[in-house]
């Protein structure tokens, strides 16, 4: 299966209030609202660690939920961030991680 | 007068929010809407912050089916839509704007002009109706259908209206502040040319019941920023707009108001 990085765009401001992740993007000014569990997969998106493995650290080693389900979990809201375009994806490591 | 013209111009400053305008027009009728429509907001005699040329043109020359871009090269903005097309240079504080003769144009471009302005103070200009009671500004947020301008309608006597529409807001050393705007909804009445602190901000519900509840951080930054007028595209604007908005909710109060449409609901609102 290919690895996946994922880096948070650089077109967007974010502020965590609450324990929750809100996100603009300033392609259409759209406003986003992350939840707990894709708060902390926006905040482990450092662009050189696999998906997996914040799937692993961040997502199975803190909640009960079984590793591939909740990589398919995580794969989808992926999906969905990057094509609001707020979150980027590769099969290979961001040259300029953030 | 105006670049290409034979005519003197005619200036007409609208102050809005502590922050003039000088309008430059050619055309007597023109400037003469201009008078009317923002009646409470005309100064003569004050410098303007700003100042704009207006080309009246013949609505056949417009594209009035355009959607509104915002763009900004170079420092100078240029904002256009079917109606107008106009340009701002905020280094000298001169702009030009080309439109039609509809007032519903140049109040579009007098909307995005003070947004423009506004965003690099930590003003904002807010999707809600406002009033002043006790000396202080309560807004009333909410995109359309939420009822802005049905609390407005529904407010008493000792209540001065400042929009059921558009409201305005700017971040000063003491505070926020909200001021009246000429910017009207449905209830077609221009604010009062007043200002006042703000005390608190109000996320309007309509509902079978009068109720208010405070509202957490993340909501109220999250309603407020769905209801802050914002035209920019690019990354810093952005993060100066969140900013903005959690700066705002740090200090002031929020509530979720939900309501019935009776007068009642104003005597939960102190």
């Amino acid at each position: 299966m290919m690895t996946q990085y994922i880096a948070r765009s650089s077109r967007i401001a974010s502020r965590l209030l609450e324990g929750e992740m809100i996100v603009v993007s300033a392609e259409d000014s759209a406003l986003f609202s992350l939840n707990e569990i894709a708060t902390a997969i926006w905040l482990a998106a450092d662009g050189r660690t696999p998906l997996r493995e914040i799937v692993e650290q961040r997502v199975c080693a803190v909640y009960e939920v079984d590793p591939e389900t909740a990589l398919r979990d995580a794969e989808e809201l992926v999906r969905g961030l990057c094509a609001h375009g707020i979150l980027l994806t590769s099969d290979r490591p961001f040259p300029e991680a953030v | 007068m105006l670049p290409g013209s034979a005519l003197p111009a005619i200036q007409v400053i609208l102050d809005i929010g502590d922050l003039p305008i000088g309008l430059r027009t050619a055309d007597s009728g023109f400037a003469g809407m201009l008078q009317a429509r923002y009646a409470g907001f005309v100064t003569p005699g004050v410098r303007p912050a700003a100042e704009f040329d207006i080309e009246l043109v013949s609505p056949e020359t417009m594209s009035p089916d355009d959607d509104l871009r915002v763009t900004t090269v170079a420092g100078r903005w240029t904002f256009e839509r079917g109606d107008f097309r106009a340009e701002f240079d905020p280094a000298v504080r001169r702009g030009h704007i080309r439109q039609s003769a509809s007032p519903y144009a140049i109040d579009s471009v007098l909307r995005i002009v003070h947004t423009l302005l506004l965003a690099g103070t930590g003003g904002f200009l807010l999707h809600a109706a406002s009033g002043m009671r006790n000396g202080r500004a309560l807004l009333f947020a909410g995109q359309s259908g939420a009822g802005k301008t049905t609390i407005a309608s529904l407010a008493p006597n000792d209540v001065t209206l400042f929009s059921d529409e558009v409201s305005y807001v700017r971040r000063l050393p003491e505070g926020y502040r909200s001021y009246g705007t000429p910017f009207t909804g449905e209830l077609a009445k221009p604010g009062a040319n007043r200002s006042a602190p703000v005390g608190a901000l109000y996320l309007l519900v309509k509902g079978g019941a009068n109720r208010i509840e405070p509202v957490g951080p993340a909501e109220a930054v999250r309603r407020l920023l769905e209801n802050i007028l914002f035209f920019a595209r690019e990354s810093s604007p952005v993060v100066q707009l969140l900013q903005t908005a959690c700066e705002f909710v740090s200090q002031v109060s929020v509530y979720r108001l939900t309501f019935l449409p009776d007068a009642r609901v104003w005597e939960m609102i102190v």
